[in-house]
């Protein structure tokens, strides 16, 4: 129906417009990213400082039990939603999903604007919690009531108002973004891009960002329904509680009802962050191992049967709640059936990798790491969804240790695969390579270090959330022998992420220019006639799809792999 | 035999999925109406979730929840009549969907001028609903309604009814606000380049999703 020069083609001129208030997808998706990316090195040493109390209690002063739950709370929160949700959608999303369907821009360019001038001011706001009496919410990021919002919590006067507040506006932004990026993906695609040719980014991000767009609505309620509890004593939340001996003016309240709503966004949200991470990851281990990716509409239906069934097993997160026992029967089965699909993608991209011609180049190094520590993770994540199980490992470094290798380290593992991987198309040239694979083996090596002994702490029963260790008698020493040793590693994790920062920087000005296609992908973002790709990002005409995007080594040609665009025959075409 | 049926029936969904992802565009409407039928779904969380969560909090509310046709009662010419406003408000509502859609019909027959007047007249009513609204908020917060407590029974109550009518008010008032632009644009001539007015259609769902929403609450709030 529109046609592609439906938006107007005249560029930008001044350094404003073409910059900063920029309506381009891909200078947008940059925006998002440098903005994730500063957050995140935020809360990379927010967790830094908690190891140092965790591996050297009392040796630094300045982190009294308030600063510590503090640092906590901001670090989760910060690197799942600021961190890993803005760059996976805003920034992967934004860059990607034009250029991989044909298209000359978001749907609605201006929204697009909009929603990363929102994620700005709600980063913003966040930051301030930093800066106002009391300092930021103290709540664990999870928030739960009562506590979050009952003075004794840090930042329960302020950081909590601020933080819930942050995070209405980022829902604002995110819906923004989001409804851009589904309408994109439906209704924008080139001539021949059909849903089963799209590359399995695309399909990731596009399932991500419908789940963002169902699942946030609940965070966005129990934000404005806990923020009401906080400044208006309402007593959503709230039930009758004696606080220092002293009966508050709430009653009757519930806060399961808080919990129910948070986990019915909160589990979505993890895989709000894995999806894309699939998606990428297949992409990374297709194009680098030169072999079409193995059971492609396999893959297609295991994201949109992740996404479907990610909705019903949110209480797994809340079997100690003090919820109707009866519901963990049925959310531990719905949790377990969700290990069959996530399974088949994994056994897919070690298929696909099977008899590959596997260049092991930085981005792959990082693909194969995925694959190893999501299996790890997810393995863990088999024992905490039974319930029996749980109840022991429950609030221990065991779920610590599980979602950190499963959505902490896992996702981002995939963030920096992506960024080596399509750094050469953004900024026109390409990341050093060996300071990539300083990087890679520093923090793969160095997150196994850290998370492995932590399963190890918590089947000891060490509890997480906890300031101090002190005088527990089911403690042994050795716990701090290995506390101490988590934390060394921790921060030698975290000065190498410095690596990568140069190695951004540096090559942006220094690096080896990059051809339009460096990696020999098939995919129709390495198919623009300039690098990094102009203004409506196609010149004069659209790409036209004649292929899926996994002809890779097809036999009887030349080269080891067919664009999406070339119109030649291929062997056995796949739909 | 049996296997054959089950054959044709499996082809006919593995078919009827390759078509529909093989068109190029997946749903056969411009882009804008496709947005907002996108945003409306995850409107409807927001939605669902606030009544799910109202219902939760007065089940576990511990003091009586206050009896909504007297609470709402108006008290005209010395009859005390239950739920009078709140019947009037819902009618007014409803019948400015009836003028939407009106207008709806006459943006596809390209007739701007009357699509535009009768947008106007959807956005009358919707700021008349919005007026009687505050209305009922004053007389209720004059009897002492407050967000965290009232005289007719649990505290929740007047939370609840405040956080949600007063969010379905904001969708109205956002809702008028866009229907006047939109008709301000119309009667400019501002689609005439486009040649279409399809942004009549996009408003209207938008508005008649606002009246759905109002249906609910109607019902949970009033009749409950």
């Amino acid at each position: 129906m529109e046609e592609d020069l439906e938006h107007d083609m005249h560029e930008p001129t001044s350094f404003l417009t073409k910059y900063v208030w920029s309506q381009d997808h891909k200078v947008i998706a940059i925006q998002y990213s440098v903005i994730a990316i500063l957050v995140g090195l935020v809360a990379l040493v927010l967790s830094g400082l908690m190891r140092l109390q965790l591996g050297f209690p009392g040796s630094f002063d300045f982190i009294d039990p308030s600063a510590y739950y503090q640092f906590v709370t901001m670090h989760g929160m910060i690197m799942v939603i600021y961190l890993l949700t803005a760059i996976f959608l805003g920034g992967f999303g934004n860059y990607l999903i034009p250029l991989m369907v044909g298209a000359r821009d978001m749907v609605f360019p201006f929204v697009n604007m909009l929603s990363v001038w929102f994620y700005l001011l709600a980063v913003i706001v966040l930051m301030a919690s930093f800066f106002v009496p009391g300092g930021p919410t103290g709540a664990g990021w999870t928030l739960y009531p009562p506590q979050a919002i009952l003075p004794g919590t840090p930042g329960s006067d302020w950081g909590i108002i601020l933080m819930l507040v942050s995070l209405a506006i980022f829902i604002v932004a995110a819906t923004m973004g989001g409804l851009n990026y589904v309408t994109t993906v439906l209704q924008a695609r080139t001539r021949g891009m059909t849903l089963m040719r799209m590359p399995l980014t695309i399909w990731g991000i596009f399932m991500a960002t419908i789940l963002a767009l169902l699942a946030f609505p609940a965070l966005f309620v129990s934000a404005v329904m806990m923020l009401f509890d906080k400044t208006l004593s309402t007593s959503f939340f709230m039930p009758a509680i004696l606080s220092m001996g002293q009966q508050l003016d709430h009653e009757g309240g519930s806060p399961i009802l808080f919990q129910h709503l948070f986990w019915f966004f909160g589990h979505p949200e993890v895989y709000i962050v894995a999806l894309p991470a699939f998606g990428i990851v297949s992409d990374l281990i297709s194009v680098h191992a030169r072999k079409n990716i193995f059971g492609y509409r396999l893959m297609v239906w295991a994201i949109v049967a992740i996404g479907v069934l990610s909705f019903v097993v949110w209480a797994h997160h809340m079997y100690v709640s003090g919820m109707n026992p009866m519901f963990g029967y049925f959310f531990a089965t719905t949790t377990l059936i969700i290990a069959v699909p996530t399974a088949i993608k994994v056994y897919n991209w070690v298929l696909t990798i099977w008899n590959g011609n596997i260049r092991l180049n930085v981005p792959m190094l990082f693909a194969l790491g995925f694959v190893s520590t999501f299996t790890i993770g997810g393995l863990t994540g088999l024992f905490l969804g039974n319930v029996i199980v749980d109840l022991p490992l429950s609030d221990t470094y065991f779920v610590v240790a599980h979602f950190h290798m499963v959505m902490g380290v896992s996702p981002i593992l995939v963030v920096f695969g992506g960024i080596y991987h399509w750094y050469p198309k953004m900024a026109g040239r390409m990341l050093n390579e060996t300071l990539g694979k300083w990087h890679f083996w520093c923090t793969f090596l160095g997150t196994y270090a850290i998370y492995f002994p932590m399963h190890y702490l918590g089947v000891l029963g060490v509890p997480r959330r906890y300031f101090a260790y002190e005088n527990y008698d089911f403690i042994p020493e050795s716990a701090k022998d290995l506390n101490a040793m988590i934390s060394v590693m921790a921060i030698f994790v975290a000065v190498a992420q410095l690596i990568f920062i140069f190695n951004l920087i540096w090559s942006l000005f220094k690096g080896e220019k990059a051809t339009d296609n460096p990696w020999q992908a098939t995919s129709l973002e390495w198919q623009t006639e300039t690098t990094p790709p102009g203004h409506g990002n196609w010149g004069e005409n659209l790409p036209v799809c004649h292929r899926w995007a996994y002809d890779y080594s097809v036999p009887g040609y030349e080269e080891d792999y067919l664009p999406q665009n070339y119109a030649g025959k291929g062997e056995e075409q796949k739909t | 035999m049996k296997k054959d049926e089950t054959r044709y029936s499996l082809e006919g969904v593995t078919g009827f999925i390759s078509d529909w992802s093989a068109d190029k565009e997946t749903f056969n409407v411009p882009w804008g109406k496709a947005m907002m039928w996108i945003f409306l779904l995850s409107d409807t969380f927001v939605f669902s979730c606030f009544l799910i969560g109202y219902m939760v909090v007065r089940m576990s509310a511990v003091d009586a929840w206050p009896n909504a046709s007297e609470v709402f009662a108006l008290e005209i010419a010395g009859h005390h009549i239950p739920l009078v406003l709140i019947a009037i408000m819902t009618f007014i509502l409803i019948t400015s969907s009836g003028t939407m859609a009106m207008a709806v019909n006459y943006g596809y027959r390209k007739d701007k001028k009357k699509a535009a007047i009768l947008m106007l007249v959807t956005a009358l009513l919707g700021l008349s609903f919005v007026g009687m609204q505050a209305f009922e908020w004053s007389k209720l917060i004059s009897e002492g309604v407050r967000p965290w407590g009232n005289p007719f029974g649990a505290d929740q109550f007047g939370a609840i009814f405040f956080m949600v009518t007063g969010f379905h008010g904001f969708h109205v008032s956002i809702g008028v606000i866009y229907l006047a632009i939109v008709a301000i644009k119309i009667l400019k001539g501002h689609y005439e380049s486009a040649g279409n007015y399809e942004i009549v259609e996009i408003a209207g769902l938008y508005w008649h999703f606002v009246d759905l929403v109002w249906v609910f609450i109607f019902a949970l709030f009033y009749l409950w």
